[in-house]
C-alpha cells in the first residue's frame, strides 16, 4: 500500500492540524470566497488545498494507503463507484448534525450522488444544458425559420442538413451538433428512455429508445460529412476566445453547458447568440445536469470537520456572498454578469432575484432568465455503483459507433453486457 | 546399517565458479562494487521485486483498493481470455510496436549517420535531436491532437501544400496508431545518441578495405556498419520493443485524459497499458489489473528472448571469447 500512495504521490493527512482537500481549485471569486468561508469555519486548523482536478489514481491509491485527503471534490457520475465500495462517508449524520435537509439542494444534484437512499455528497457545481444558435447562421436556413425545434426529429435533420457547408474535403461549418459522445443521455431522454434504471441497478443501454436515439444522432453527423471531419472542425474551434464557434460562424446551433454563456459574455459580448430549451420529443423542454459534488472520503482525519466544511462551502449564505463578488469583479471589468447556477436552490433564488441584474444584452439576458426556466425539467443519470465503468460502456458504445467501427444495436448490445455486468459486480461487492 | 541419501553432486565447473565467487570477496574492490550497486539493489527489492510479488498475489483476488480482499484462484487469469478487450488493446499495442520500432530505429540511424558527416557541428546538432526526449510525454500527447487535426493541424496543411488531403488522423480509426507512431517518432533522440557513439567505433580499416574491394556506400553499409553496430540496434530493438509494449502517456492524454478528450476515446488507441490502468484506477479492479500486468509481463518476457535467440544470428560482438 506504500508503494501505491508513492505512486500518487502526494499525501494528505500527516499532520493532525492540517485539513486537506483534493479536486478543488479557486479560481473565481465564487470559488475563492467561499474557500475563504470555508476555512475560516475550521480555524485553527490549517486548510491546505491541493489545487487541481480530482485524480482517480490519487484518490485511490491515497484512500488504499489510509492516508485519503479530508474532503474531496469529484464528478458526480464517479460518487456511486466510490460509495459502493465503501470508500466515501455517508452524509446522513453530518447532514443531521448540521441542520442542513437535502432539499436546500436541486434534485437532480441531489439524485446523481445519492445511491441506495443515502446522499454521499453535495454540490459544489451545477451544469445546466440548453440550446445555442448562431441567429446568423440560422437565418441562412432555406425555409426561413427563426427557432431551432429539437422535438421534430425530422426537422432538425433536415435543417443540420441545410446549415452545414464544405469545401472540397473540408467541412467548414457545422449545421447542428448533437455533442454526442457526452450529451448522450440528453437525446435518450429527449426519445423518452434512459440509460439505467432509477435505482442504479439495471442497465438499458440495449433498449429501443437507446438505439434509437443512437442511429439518430450519429446520422445527423454522417449527413454532415461524418465523424472524422466533424470532429476536426470541432476541435479546432477556438472555444474560449473572440474568435469562437459562434462568433465566426463556424456552428449553427448545439446543445451546451450554461456556463459556456459566461465565457461567451467575456470573450465576445456581440455575438449572434440564441437560446433555446432543448426539447423532447413530447415538445417539452428537458434539461440534462451533472456537475461535482464534496464528498467525505472513508478514512478521513478529520470527518466532523469535513462536515463543517462541505456544509460551508454548499450553503446558501456562502454562495450568495461569493457571487456578489463574482458579479462585482466582472462589472468591474465591463463585461455582463449572466448570473450563477449553484446547485442550491436559495442560493439561486437570490442570485436571481438579488444580485444579476439585466445586462442590456438581449442575448444574454434572455440566456440567463432561460437557464432558470428549465430547472424545473431538470433531469441527471442516477448514481450506480458501478460508476466509471458504467459510463465509459455506454460512451465507448458511441465512440463506436461514430468511428464507424460497429453498428449502433451491436455496441450497445456488447455495452449493455458490460455495464451489466460491472453493475451486478458493484453491488455483490465481488468480482 | 543405515544408508543415507546421497546428494547429487553439483557439476565440477559450478561448483568452482561458486568457489571463485566466493573468494573474490576477499578483494577490496569486489565489495567496494558490491557497496556501490548496494542502493540499486535495495532499490529494486523496494520498489520494483516488492511490488511484483505483490501484484503477483492480488491477482488471485478481487481486491478493489479499498475493502477486503477475497481469494478468487484463477477467475482474473480465466476472464484475460473472455475479456474482448484486452484481445483488441493487445493487438493495437502489437500494431503500434511492429510500426514504431522499426521506424524509430531508421530514423534514429539516418540522423546518426548525418550527424557523423557535420564535423564540428555535430555536438549542436546532437543537442538539437536530443532535446525532444525532453519534453514530458503529456504536453506529446497534447501536440498530438493540435499537430494531427483534421481541419486545421500543421500535418494535413503540409499534406496540402502538395495536393494530398490527410486522414482524419485523430477520429479515423485505421489512422490513429499511425498518427501516434509518428508524434512519438520525433523523441528518438536517445536512439540517436547510442546509434552515434556505435558508429564513432567503426573502424576506418574496414571501409577502406572494403572500398579497396569495390564496395559501393550501399554495400559497406550492409556489410560494414550493420554488423558492426548490431550490437547497439540489438539494445535499442530491445529496448524500444520494451517501451512500446508499455506505451500509455501519450495515448492515454489525448484520448483518456481528463476533460473532453476522455469522451471521444474509440478503441483504435486502447492500448494494453491504457486498459491496465483503467481497469486499476477507474473500475477499481485491482485483483484483475494485476492478472493483466502479469500477462504482459509474459509478452514482454516472449519477444524478448525471441528477439535474444535471433540476436544469435545477427549480432556481431567484438569479443565472441570468455568475456572474464
Amino acid at each position: 500500500m506504500l508503494t501505491l500512495a508513492a505512486c500518487g504521490g502526494v499525501t494528505f493527512a500527516d499532520e493532525p492540524d492540517t485539513f486537506t482537500t483534493m479536486g478543488f481549485t479557486a479560481g473565481d471569486a465564487l470559488s475563492a470566497v467561499r474557500m475563504e468561508l470555508a476555512t475560516a469555519a475550521l480555524d485553527p486548523l490549517d486548510v491546505q488545498v491541493n489545487q487541481g482536478a480530482f485524480d482517480e489514481q490519487q484518490f485511490l491509491s491515497s484512500v488504499a494507503a489510509d492516508d485519503p485527503p479530508d474532503a474531496v471534490r469529484m464528478d458526480r457520475a464517479l460518487i456511486g463507484g466510490y460509495a459502493a465500495r465503501g470508500a466515501l462517508v455517508p452524509l446522513t449524520d453530518c447532514l443531521d448534525d448540521q441542520g442542513v435537509d437535502p432539499a436546500d439542494y436541486r434534485a437532480g444534484a441531489i439524485d446523481e450522488a445519492t445511491l441506495d437512499g443515502t446522499v454521499f455528497g453535495l454540490p459544489d457545481s451545477y451544469d445546466t444544458r440548453l440550446l445555442l444558435v448562431d441567429q446568423d447562421v440560422l437565418a441562412e436556413a432555406g425555409d426561413g425559420r427563426r427557432e431551432v425545434d429539437t422535438s421534430d426529429w425530422d426537422g432538425l435533420a433536415r435543417l443540420a442538413d441545410d446549415l452545414h457547408t464544405r469545401d472540397g474535403g473540408l467541412l467548414t461549418r457545422i449545421g447542428f451538433d448533437p455533442k454526442i459522445p457526452e450529451f448522450f443521455p440528453l437525446w435518450v431522454e429527449a426519445n423518452g428512455g434512459s440509460l439505467i434504471s432509477d435505482d442504479g441497478r439495471t442497465a438499458r443501454l440495449d433498449s429501443p429508445e437507446v438505439v434509437e436515439a443512437l442511429e439518430y444522432t450519429v446520422g445527423l453527423i454522417d449527413a454532415q460529412g461524418g465523424w472524422g471531419r466533424f470532429k476536426s472542425l470541432r476541435d479546432s474551434f477556438d472555444q474560449f476566445g473572440a474568435e469562437n464557434q459562434i462568433a465566426q460562424g463556424q456552428i449553427g446551433a448545439y446543445p451546451m453547458e450554461d456556463w459556456y454563456i459566461n465565457v461567451l459574455a467575456g470573450a465576445s459580448p456581440d455575438v449572434p447568440l440564441g437560446t433555446e430549451p432543448f426539447l423532447g420529443r413530447d415538445g417539452r423542454p428537458i434539461n440534462f445536469v451533472s456537475g461535482a459534488s464534496w464528498a467525505i472520503p472513508k478514512g478521513s482525519a478529520h470527518p466532523d470537520e469535513a462536515c463543517e466544511f462541505i456544509t460551508t462551502m454548499t450553503a446558501a449564505e456562502s454562495w450568495i456572498e461569493a457571487a456578489t463578488a463574482k458579479a462585482g469583479e466582472i462589472r468591474d471589468a465591463g463585461s455582463p454578469y449572466i448570473g450563477d447556477f449553484t446547485g442550491n436552490v436559495e442560493a439561486d433564488r437570490v442570485i436571481r432575484e438579488e444580485i444579476w441584474e439585466p445586462t442590456g444584452s438581449a442575448a444574454f439576458d434572455e440566456a440567463s432568465l432561460l437557464i432558470d426556466a428549465v430547472q424545473d425539467a431538470s433531469f441527471s443519470v442516477p448514481a450506480n455503483g458501478a460508476g466509471t465503468e458504467f459510463r465509459r460502456a455506454w460512451q465507448s458504445a458511441v465512440n463506436q459507433v461514430l468511428s464507424g467501427d460497429k453498428e449502433p444495436r451491436e455496441a450497445l448490445e456488447e455495452a449493455q453486457d458490460r455495464a451489466q455486468t460491472a453493475l451486478d459486480l458493484a453491488y455483490q461487492g465481488e468480482r | 546399517m543405515t544408508t543415507h541419501p546421497i546428494a547429487p553432486a553439483a557439476p565440477p565447473d559450478r561448483r568452482a565458479r561458486a568457489r571463485r565467487w566466493l573468494a573474490s570477496w576477499r578483494h577490496r574492490d569486489t565489495r567496494a562494487a558490491y557497496l556501490f550497486i548496494l542502493p540499486w539493489l535495495v532499490g529494486f527489492a523496494l520498489l520494483t521485486a516488492g511490488p511484483m510479488i505483490a501484484s503477483l498475489v492480488l491477482s488471485f483476488t478481487d481486491y478493489d483498493g479499498i475493502g477486503p480482499t477475497h481469494n478468487v484462484g484463477l477467475d482474473n487469469y480465466r476472464q484475460l481470455f473472455d475479456d474482448p478487450s484486452v484481445a483488441t488493446s493487445l493487438l493495437n499495442t502489437l500494431v503500434f510496436t511492429a510500426l514504431r520500432v522499426p521506424l524509430s530505429m531508421a530514423l534514429a540511424l539516418a540522423l546518426a549517420m548525418l550527424l557523423l558527416r557535420v564535423g564540428r557541428a555535430s555536438g549542436f546538432f546532437r543537442t538539437v535531436f536530443y532535446l525532444p526526449v525532453m519534453t514530458p510525454s503529456v504536453a506529446v500527447g497534447i501536440l498530438f491532437l493540435l499537430l494531427f487535426n483534421g481541419n486545421a493541424g500543421v500535418v494535413n496543411k503540409a499534406l496540402g501544400l502538395i495536393g494530398v488531403t490527410g486522414p482524419s488522423w485523430t477520429t479515423d480509426s485505421s489512422w490513429v496508431k499511425p498518427g501516434l507512431v509518428l508524434t512519438t517518432l520525433w523523441a528518438v533522440g536517445a536512439t540517436v545518441v547510442i546509434y552515434l557513439a556505435a558508429l564513432k567505433t567503426v573502424p576506418r580499416e574496414l571501409y577502406e578495405a572494403s572500398e579497396l574491394d569495390g564496395a559501393g556506400r550501399w554495400a559497406s553499409f550492409v556489410h560494414v556498419t550493420v554488423p558492426q553496430i548490431s550490437g547497439a540496434l540489438f539494445f535499442t530493438l530491445i529496448v524500444n520493443t520494451i517501451a512500446s509494449l508499455q506505451t500509455f502517456t501519450e495515448a492515454y492524454t489525448a484520448f483518456y485524459g481528463t476533460g473532453n478528450t476522455q469522451t471521444y476515446s474509440s478503441d483504435a488507441a486502447l492500448f494494453y497499458v491504457v486498459y491496465l490502468f483503467q481497469q486499476a484506477f477507474q473500475f477499481m479492479h485491482m485483483g484483475y489489473a494485476s492478472a493483466l500486468s502479469w500477462l504482459l509481463f509474459l509478452v514482454i518476457l516472449v519477444i524478448t528472448v525471441l528477439q535474444a535467440r535471433l540476436s544469435k544470428r545477427f549480432v556481431h560482438y567484438e569479443y565472441e571469447g570468455d568475456p572474464r
